[in-house]
Parts: structure tokens; C-alpha cells; sequence
């Protein structure tokens, strides 16, 4: 069995602020790691290596620096890594990059056949959930977003099962290999690696594919050439003119405070009062 | 727009790209929704998104069209019906029983046979379950751009102008695909408000065969497991939320948010620190990876106001907040701050809150 | 089959990455073990780079590593509450490089450096813990870590975990770290455009200045501040001896004595309108020479934070944890060419290396200083303010003659100090800083 399981390296946004007066992205010492959503979408290719032996592909579009994800995606048993990186893809939006994954997994499936490709469900920098529907369109895989659970996979019969999480319920669905699954998040725990594991990934040399070793054929649709959407501006939201009406605890008592808030609240807001009293009389 | 004056665009450019519309894309007008339902029933997203194409639509000067793609005993007629009533102009129907239930494969061959066909400049869809697994599949089929999970968008010129949160939430980008058509964007549930129906107002019906039997598609829906009926947690629908974050110190202490929820009649909400730390269910969480939610009364206590959870719920009517930090940034969004103790401040409100809302209830009775 | 090394380096700090760098560079087969998410990630630091360190270990650093501003100015205040007594230096000669100081910031600094380890060779795992040593009787064999199959050998260990270690504790090489060896400071980072840093500190580009601070701010407590440009952004901390924290009747956290240095009336307009974007706190050993513990032994050798190795007089530290980690790494390198096995008499080269060079010497210079300050609160609460008096009463124009102003700055002196207190702190101050 041969797994591709696409990672990108993001900025922990959690900790990424913005300078209220100059309004620039304050990225100094903000780690990068692994998009959190692409560890769920590993471990779950991890364990069908485990079951069933094979190899996973750890495959990631990005900068020089996103080696480190890679070499973490090892350092969890990932059999290999490789990382799609050139000038030529920079500034690239989420067809532009489906675009160039799924050259280099045309690629990758060359060297040996690709059975599945996993990817998270978002990234927590791009939040779209847009590349993988991208990526299994282009490869004509057949594609499951949202996958709760692997039910089974016999590879005899090509046959795959998963559950997905749709509105107000689970399906269960059939469909056969290749495809591309987008795992949901808190589906499984990521493992622990062994130091085996680790003093692997330490060594390990990921592989660095220019545009020409991925394989793109047209340049016309990589990066920002290859970029439908355009980023018109970024700005920072205009800060509310009106003030929160504060009182404060310690000024007086809490009973004061919440008594004077309810008259203020419902004096501002009459429609407010009627709307809560009706729907409690009822 | 000088853009037009600007010499070959792919030689100069900028960087390289394409930016001027190309002339046979000019003639693709109008604006699509994407008309989501399941079971007999439409997501409201769908709605909220039409009252938006209704505007752009308006400042456009083109009509607006919902995509109605079903089995043929669901009734997409009546959907029909009700689309007019939120503002289409016309509906695009697709009938097929390979259509019931959704499955990319159907779906994404109905809208893109539809889109080339029918040609709109605008497709807006609910970035649902289902519309965002539709969404990426058939902007790469189409080769055009998609936004995701914007929170406005307008008209510039006579392109669309999608704005969404970026870096984390912390700042605003607006996106625009200039040289493609359709241009696509998701919205999510709740971001915008739902239109007023207006049932007087009516369309007309455009069919278009799928073109696929049932063996043509791989995938195969083997079974459908609703959520149980307890979990009927709605949350984003609700009018009073009362929320609860990790100023709260500790589980227990979260007891307090259903207390005052009970009084208040209200569904309890968190933060995603909370959800984390087990406090609360996942589908309790407000903010940018949880529920966006529009109550008319949203209590946040215990909660910093991390931009995160902020996109989630300031577009509530009425906020009150209660932090111990007066800097904290929910009182940036609030409309009522309460500089205190969450854990003293809401066993009282409870308690004010009930005996004043007692004594009108017995008032009005 | 557990995996046999040369050497393995527990932590990814300076020492830790001067160590694994000198030996990887010179062809020995390294690992380094670091608990952090990323190297540097567990590191606090001022921070201070002293280039003469850094140059004896990587000479052309300078090509690459992320520096934020040289230092050409040293300031030096003593400050009661509403005002201070500063020493300035500042020299062209220091605006002629190669610079001899520079400001860092930390995190980045050992991110850099340890690329720096990894492209000599040597191994790099983090997110790993060394939960103990292997012992063979006394003799150090490897490590066990947190991970599973997690026991890896190697002829030498070198200890670089910091102030916090209980490695070289668990292995029974020494006790306890003491309270009274230990301070604990606390320190933010604050954001601010680089032409108002540089016009407020009156730099320029590029330019650093340094203020080391100490007075009445931390409350009598043992303990100094400081403030240091770096290229858009000020750090400013305060610490004191953890016993003293500990001692205060007051129970002043150290934040609050950081929130109180930044209300300083004299440090406030400097840092205003600075937006804070890191927040840290760190243990300094500052036990001084006489808390060095046992450095070496059989098959392990301490070096940096783990061993005590900082010169608090002077705030000198990442110098002598880079310069004990090239010393422990040169004695390694010399033993392996020699054929040497790891033993205590092998790596006894280490401790000579050690007191041969300015590391063991300045320590012994000041091995008084943390005592006699101990005893001496005077120097912090008393002190400052007869300072800050004698100046203001010497430079405010009044009518006063000076013969009279004169008298009143010895009497204020001597009321304050009584001539015994004031012989008996002159007497303790030559002794500290013998």
C-alpha cells in the first residue's frame, strides 16, 4: 500500500499578532509547525501502514524551512518526505497549489502506485478546505471529505468504506482506490514516536523537488501566475467607535453591578426584555 | 477602471498575472446560490446567502438564480417556491435519482454542466459540510477562483470583492478573481443575516438533464446514521447564548454558565479552550474553528475575547462581558462590561435576573 | 540495538550547541538531546552576545546570525524611586567593527546556532527528554530518555541542561540548587518602531545601548535590572535572589517589581508606547565560585547553566556557557585523538581549561560577592538614595554655598551609615569585588 499524505507548515497563528498602530504582522518568533488538522490526516495513514504495510509519503508545498514538518512527519514514522519547493510557486492560492501537489503525486505515483492520498480538513492559515477537493479532481481520485473513521480497505478488491460527517449525521460511504480522504479533526491521537523514530527523522534526508523534479508541465499555473484570486488588500478592522458601558466589582458590590446592569440592559433594549419574557412564559 | 487602458497584461503586469477580464468571459452574468438541502429540508445558509446575491445582484443590475440539484421525489419545487420568496429571480433544477443524497461525483458534474452552460459571473455557496466539498471540486473543474468563509462581500467595478478574516483572524484581506469566471465564494452559516421573505414574488423553472446513471458513480451511499436526538444542540440558530471561557478557573465553575442559561432560557456556548479542557461538548464552540452565532443577547463570561472566538459571535445584537481584565478584548466587542469575577457575578445576575424576569412574567400573566 | 555516540549533549542551549558544534566539526559522532519543542525554545536569556565567545567557536558568525543591534554604549544607573545616579560610556571605538557586543534576542539566536550544529553533523532530536542517566557504578555509559526504546550510549556526556537540571542532582553529582544560589528574573520584550528607539537612545542605526540598573526598586532584595535596544523592540527585566523573594515580608512577586521598573519616571518615557509581545521568566544560578558543583567525573562533564557558570557582577553568562562548552568539547576532541578512555582523570583537562582561563578567574575574583551582598541590603535600599541625594543636592543651583552642600552630603552619609557602617561597606564592597 502506498499512502501520500500532504502536510503544509504554517505559522502558529495563536500566537501571531498585529501592531496596533502600524497594522504589520507581528510573525518575530512565532513558530511554524505542522498545520495541527494534517497530524490527524498522518496518524490515520500511519495506522493503515501499520495494518497493512506499505509505505507513507509525507508531501509538502512550501519554503526551504518547511523540511523541519517534514522531517517531524518521519520522526512519526512517515516512510519518506518530500518537499516541493521553488520560487516559482510562491505567492500560489489554493487552485495554483492543488495544481502543483498534484503533479508531484503524479510524480511520486510513478516511482510506485499512489493508492490513497490523506490531507487535514483546513489549514488554520488558509482556513479554505479548498486543496484537497483540488487535488483529487485534478487526479481523478475519488474524494471524501470530512472522514470520521476508515471502516475498511481491501486492497484486493479496491474497495474503501469510511464514515463522514455531513449535516446532522454520519455517512457511510463506498467507493473504490485511489481516492483522497480529508480527515476530520479529534479522530485519532497522533502517536508518540519512539527515539528510534526520532534518531531516523534526525538523519533522514528529505527529498527537495524543484518545479522541473514535480513534474509541472504548465508554468502558467503555478504560483501567482497560476492564482485565479488576487489579494486586493489587507487591512486591519475598523475598531468600534462606540464604548462598552463598564462598571466595575470592586468599585461597589456585585449585587449593585448586576442589578444596575439588568436596568440598563433593558432599558436600552425594551424589545430585548418582551422577547425573553415571552419565550420563558411560554 | 484604468485597467482596461493597461498594454498587454500578461507581458507587464502585475508579476506576471493576468488581471483583465478576458473577452469571452465578459458575457457570463448573473448570481448563483447554491441551494444545499438534505432530508427534505434547506440549510438556512442557503437563504442567508440569497438575500446577499439579491444585493449584488441589485448593484449589478442582473438577476439572481438558485441551483436546485436533487433526487425526483425530493421536493425542489417548493424549494423553488421559496428561493423566489428570498429574493431569486430564477431557479436551475436538476433532476436525477443519481442526484438523492449528495455525492461529489453527481454534484459536481450537475453544477459545472450548469455553470457552462448558463454561464453566471457570481456563484456564491454555504461552506457547509457539503458546500465546501462541492466548492473546491468545481472551482478546479471550472479553473477559477474560490474564497472561503467570507464574512462580506460587495461589488468593486463589476467584480465581487470577498472579504475574510486572515492571519489568524487578526486582520481583513479582501480577495477578487479578475480574469476567471464564475467567481466563487463560501460563506459561512450565520454570517450573514437572513433576508425577509417576501411570498408574493415569483420565478421561472430551467431544467437540464444530468447526463449520469447510477453506475457512473463510484461512490455509493451505503447508509445515513443521524446524530442522536440529544445532541440537538443549536447553537447557532439560538437567540440568548450564554458563554463560558477559561476565566471560569475550573469545570465545576462552569455549572454557573447553565444556571444563568436556565433563567435566561438561553443554549450554552464556550470557547475552544474550554471545549479542549473537556468542560463543554465540541458543537458548544463559538468562534472561528466552531459556530458563528447572531443572538440577539450573548454573555460572555470568563472569556478574553481572543479574535478567534470574537469572529464567532460579534455579529450578536447585544454583548455583555465579564472579565476580570479590563483590558481584555472582549470589552472591545462588548456593549455591556462587567470588570469582575465571573464566578461572583454570575450566580448574582442569575439571581437579579430571575427575580426580575419572574416579576414581569407574573406581570404579564 | 541501542545506538553508541562519541558524545551526546543534553540541551540545546549555547553551551549545549558550542559543545555539539566543536566536537561534530571535528569529526566526532554527536547527538544532542533537547526537551524543547525547537532549540532555544526552553531559553531565556537578556540577551547579550559577546562576539569574543562566539568568534573562538564559529569565527565568521557574523555572516549570518541573526543580530539585532551592537553595542556601543554602556549605561549604568543606581535609582531610587523618583530618580538616578548613571555612569554612561559610549566610544566610537565600539562603531569599529569587528563589534565586541551586540544585542540578540534569544529563541532566535539559538534557532540560528543550532542550524549551524546540525550542518557540522552532529544529530539533533527535540521534544525528548533525558530522564536519567545511565550509570555503570560511577561511571556515566549514556542516557535514558522519555521515549519509548528511549536508552542511547555514548562515550562522554555532556550535561548542558540548564539551571533547572536534575540529571547531574538524580545522579547524585551534587544536591539541591539553594534558593540563596539562585535568582529568578523576569523579562518582556516591547515592540516599537526602530527610528523611535534610536532617537530616544540617541543611535543610529544598527547602534545598541545597554542599561544595567540597580537601586531601590527591588525592595532591598539582592537583585539588578537592565535595558537593552535591540533592533525594533526593548528588553527590559528586573531580577533578584530567589532566597530574597522568598524572605520579602511583602511578598512581592517579580512581575509587580518589572511593573514598578517600567513606571520608573525615568524608564517609563523610554519604553512608552511599546507594545508587549513576549512575556518570560528564567532561574540565574548566581551562587558564584563557591556554588560550582563537581564539573567532571567518569564518562560526564557540566557545562553553562547546569555547573553554576555565571559571572553576576558582571552579568556575564552566555559567554561562559559557550566558552565552558568549547572548553568541554576541545578536552573530548584531545582525549578521543589521544586514544584517552572518558575517565576523571581524562577529563580532569576539562577543570585546568577551566581555571586557566578567564571563566574559573573571574569567578574566583568575585566568589565573595553574592555573600557580602546578601548581607548588605544597605547597598540597595540605603545607598542609592544618599547617591541620588548627594547628586541632587551637588547639582540643583540654590543660594546653598557649596562648603555648606558639601557638609550635607557627608552628613547625610554619616547619619545614613555612621561612620563604622559606612568604613565596614567600603571595606565589604573591596572584598566582593577582589
Amino acid at each position: 500500500m502506498h499512502i501520500v499524505v500532504c502536510i503544509k507548515q504554517v505559522p502558529d497563528s495563536a500566537q501571531i499578532r498585529v501592531h496596533p498602530v502600524t497594522n504589520t504582522i507581528m510573525r518575530q518568533g512565532v513558530p511554524a509547525i505542522v498545520n495541527p488538522y494534517d497530524l490527524f490526516a498522518l496518524e490515520e495513514a500511519l495506522r493503515l501502514k501499520d495494518r497493512f504495510g506499505g509505505r507513507v509519503t509525507a508531501l509538502c508545498m512550501g519554503p526551504p524551512q518547511a523540511e523541519e514538518s517534514l522531517r517531524k512527519c518521519v520522526s512519526f514514522g512517515a516512510t519518506d518526505a518530500i518537499l516541493v519547493t521553488d520560487r516559482a510557486f510562491a505567492g500560489a492560492d489554493t487552485l495554483a497549489t492543488s495544481y502543483a501537489l498534484a503533479a508531484a503525486i503524479r510524480k511520486i505515483g510513478a516511482e510506485q502506485a499512489v493508492d490513497l492520498v490523506f490531507t487535514g480538513k483546513q489549514t488554520i492559515d488558509g482556513d479554505t478546505a479548498q486543496v484537497g477537493p483540488g487535488v483529487a479532481k485534478r487526479l481523478g481520485m475519488n474524494l471524501l471529505t470530512y472522514v470520521s473513521r476508515i471502516d475498511a480497505v481491501d486492497l484486493d478488491t479496491r474497495r474503501l468504506t469510511v464514515e463522514r460527517r455531513a449535516e446532522g449525521g454520519v455517512q457511510r460511504l463506498d467507493t473504490t482506490l485511489p481516492a483522497l480522504i480529508t480527515m476530520l479533526e479529534g479522530t485519532n491521537e497522533m502517536r508518540f514516536a519512539s527515539l528510534d523514530d526520532m534518531l531516523r527523522a534526525g538523519r533522514f534526508h528529505v527529498r527537495k523537488w524543484n518545479k522541473e523534479d514535480a513534474g509541472i508541465e504548465d508554468l502558467g499555473k503555478i504560483g501567482l501566475k497560476g492564482s485565479p484570486t488576487i489579494v486586493s488588500k489587507v487591512f486591519g478592522p475598523t475598531p468600534r467607535s462606540e464604548k462598552a458601558d463598564m462598571q466595575i466589582v470592586a468599585d461597589t458590590s456585585v449585587q449593585d453591578v448586576t442589578i444596575n446592569l439588568i436596568q440598563k440592559l433593558f432599558t436600552k433594549h425594551p424589545l430585548l426584555e418582551e422577547q425573553l419574557v415571552e419565550r420563558l412564559s411560554a | 477602471m484604468s485597467e482596461a487602458a493597461k498594454p498587454a497584461p500578461k507581458a507587464a503586469g502585475r508579476a506576471g498575472r493576468n488581471t483583465e477580464l478576458p473577452e469571452h468571459l465578459k458575457s457570463y452574468k448573473g448570481v448563483w446560490v447554491f441551494i444545499e438541502h438534505d432530508r427534505g429540508q434547506v440549510n438556512p445558509v442557503s437563504w442567508e446567502l440569497m438575500g446577499e446575491a439579491r444585493k449584488l445582484a441589485d448593484t449589478l443590475k442582473v438577476d439572481v438564480a438558485g441551483v436546485l440539484l436533487g433526487g425526483p421525489d425530493e421536493p425542489l419545487d417548493a424549494f423553488a417556491k421559496e428561493a423566489y420568496a428570498y429574493g431569486a429571480d430564477r431557479c436551475y433544477l436538476m433532476r436525477d435519482p443519481v442526484l438523492k443524497g449528495y455525492r461529489n461525483e453527481p454534484f459536481t458534474k450537475g453544477l459545472t454542466d450548469l455553470v457552462n452552460t448558463h454561464q453566471p459571473e457570481i456563484m456564491l455557496l454555504g461552506a457547509s459540510a457539503m458546500g465546501r466539498d462541492l466548492a473546491g471540486s468545481v472551482a478546479t473543474t471550472l479553473g477559477t477562483g474560490l474564497t472561503a468563509d467570507c464574512t462580506e462581500l460587495n461589488i468593486d467595478g463589476r467584480a465581487l470583492a470577498a472579504t475574510r478574516p486572515t492571519f489568524g483572524g487578526s486582520l481583513l484581506c479582501t480577495i477578487m478573481t479578475l480574469a476567471y469566471r464564475p467567481q466563487m465564494a463560501t460563506v459561512r452559516p450565520r454570517v450573514m443575516s437572513l433576508p425577509r421573505r417576501d411570498d408574493s414574488r415569483s420565478g421561472d423553472i430551467v431544467e437540464m438533464p444530468l447526463g449520469m446513471i447510477e453506475t457512473d458513480v463510484v461512490t455509493k451511499l451505503l447508509e445515513f446514521i443521524p446524530d442522536a436526538s440529544r445532541n440537538t444542540v443549536n447553537l447557532a440558530y439560538a437567540d440568548v447564548i450564554v458563554s463560558g471561557g477559561k476565566g471560569l478557573k475550573k469545570a465545576e465553575n462552569f455549572q454557573l454558565v447553565w444556571e444563568l442559561a436556565r433563567v435566561l432560557g438561553a443554549e450554552v456556548g464556550a470557547t475552544r479552550a474550554v471545549v479542549q479542557a473537556g468542560w463543554a461538548d465540541a458543537e458548544r464552540q463559538v468562534g472561528q474553528t466552531g459556530k458563528t452565532v447572531r443572538p440577539k443577547l450573548y454573555i460572555a463570561a470568563g472569556i478574553s475575547g481572543a479574535i478567534q472566538h470574537r469572529v464567532g459571535m460579534e455579529g450578536s445584537d447585544v454583548i455583555i462581558a465579564i472579565n476580570t481584565d479590563p483590558n481584555a478584548p472582549i470589552f472591545d466587542v462588548a456593549h455591556f462590561g462587567i470588570v469582575g469575577n465571573a464566578m461572583q457575578v454570575l450566580p448574582s445576575l442569575t439571581q437579579a435576573m430571575r427575580t426580575h424576569l419572574d416579576k414581569r412574567i407574573r406581570k404579564t400573566a | 540495538m541501542p545506538e553508541q555516540f562519541d558524545a551526546i549533549v543534553v540541551g540545546a542551549g549555547p553551551s549545549g550547541n558550542t559543545a555539539a558544534y566543536t566536537m561534530a566539526k571535528a569529526g566526532l559522532k554527536v547527538l544532542q538531546i533537547e526537551r524543547g519543542e525547537y532549540p532555544g525554545s526552553k531559553n531565556v536569556q537578556g540577551a547579550i552576545l559577546y562576539a569574543d565567545a562566539l568568534e573562538k567557536i564559529i569565527p565568521e558568525f557574523r555572516d549570518d546570525a541573526p543580530l539585532e543591534r551592537h553595542v556601543i554604549e554602556q549605561r549604568v544607573w543606581v535609582m531610587d524611586d523618583q530618580s538616578f545616579v548613571g555612569t554612561h560610556f559610549r566610544s566610537e571605538d565600539y562603531n569599529k567593527p569587528p563589534y565586541n557586543r551586540y544585542t540578540i534576542i534569544r529563541a532566535q539566536f539559538d534557532k540560528w546556532f543550532s542550524t549551524k550544529v546540525r550542518e557540522a553533523g552532529a544529530l539533533l532530536i527535540c521534544e525528548t527528554t533525558v530522564s536519567e542517566l545511565i550509570m555503570d557504578g560511577d561511571t556515566v555509559r549514556g542516557v535514558r530518555c522519555d521515549r519509548g526504546g528511549g536508552e542511547v550510549y555514548a562515550d562522554v556526556v555532556i550535561l548542558a541542561d540548564g539551571v533547572n537540571s536534575t540529571l547531574a542532582r538524580k545522579a547524585g553529582f551534587h544536591g539541591e540548587l539553594p534558593a540563596q544560589n539562585v535568582a529568578l528574573a523576569v523579562k518582556e520584550i516591547l515592540f516599537m518602531p526602530e527610528e523611535t528607539i534610536q532617537a530616544r537612545f540617541n543611535i543610529g542605526e544598527e547602534e545598541g545601548v545597554v542599561i544595567e540598573l540597580m537601586g531601590t526598586v527591588t525592595e532591598g532584595m539582592v537583585g539588578t535590572g537592565f535595558l537593552y535596544t535591540n533592533k525594533d523592540s526593548l528588553t527590559i527585566g528586573v531580577g533578584c535572589m530567589l532566597s530574597d523573594f522568598k524572605a520579602n515580608p511583602n511578598r512581592t512577586k517579580p512581575y509587580e517589581l518589572l511593573e514598578k521598573l517600567k513606571r520608573h519616571p525615568s524608564i517609563a518615557p523610554l519604553i512608552a508606547g511599546g507594545e508587549m509581545k513576549e512575556y518570560c521568566a528564567h532561574l540565574i544560578p548566581e551562587g558564584g565560585f563557591h556554588a560550582i558543583p563537581k564539573v567532571f567525573g567518569d564518562g560526564w562533564m557540566i557545562v553553562g547553566d547546569s555547573g553554576g557558570f555565571v559571572n553576576a557582577a558582571h552579568r556575564e553568562g552566555s559567554n561562559l556557557a559557550m566558552t565552558t562548552g568549547r572548553l568541554a568539547a576541545e578536552t573530548v576532541i584531545a582525549a578521543k585523538a589521544a586514544g584517552k578512555a572518558m575517565s576523571a582523570r581524562t577529563l580532569k583537562a576539562y577543570k585546568d581549561a577551566l581555571d586557566e582561563s578567564f571563566v574559573m578567574k573571574d569567578l574566583h575574583k568575585y566568589r565573595d560577592m553574592p555573600q557580602v551582598l546578601h548581607s548588605s541590603p544597605q547597598f540597595f535600599n540605603t545607598y542609592p538614595g544618599l547617591l541620588t541625594g548627594a547628586a541632587k543636592t551637588l547639582f540643583t543651583v540654590d543660594g546653598v554655598d557649596k562648603k555648606t552642600k558639601e557638609r550635607q552630603i557627608f552628613g547625610s552619609f554619616k547619619a545614613a551609615r555612621r561612620w563604622s557602617g559606612l568604613f565596614s561597606d567600603a571595606f565589604k564592597l573591596l572584598r566582593a569585588f577582589r
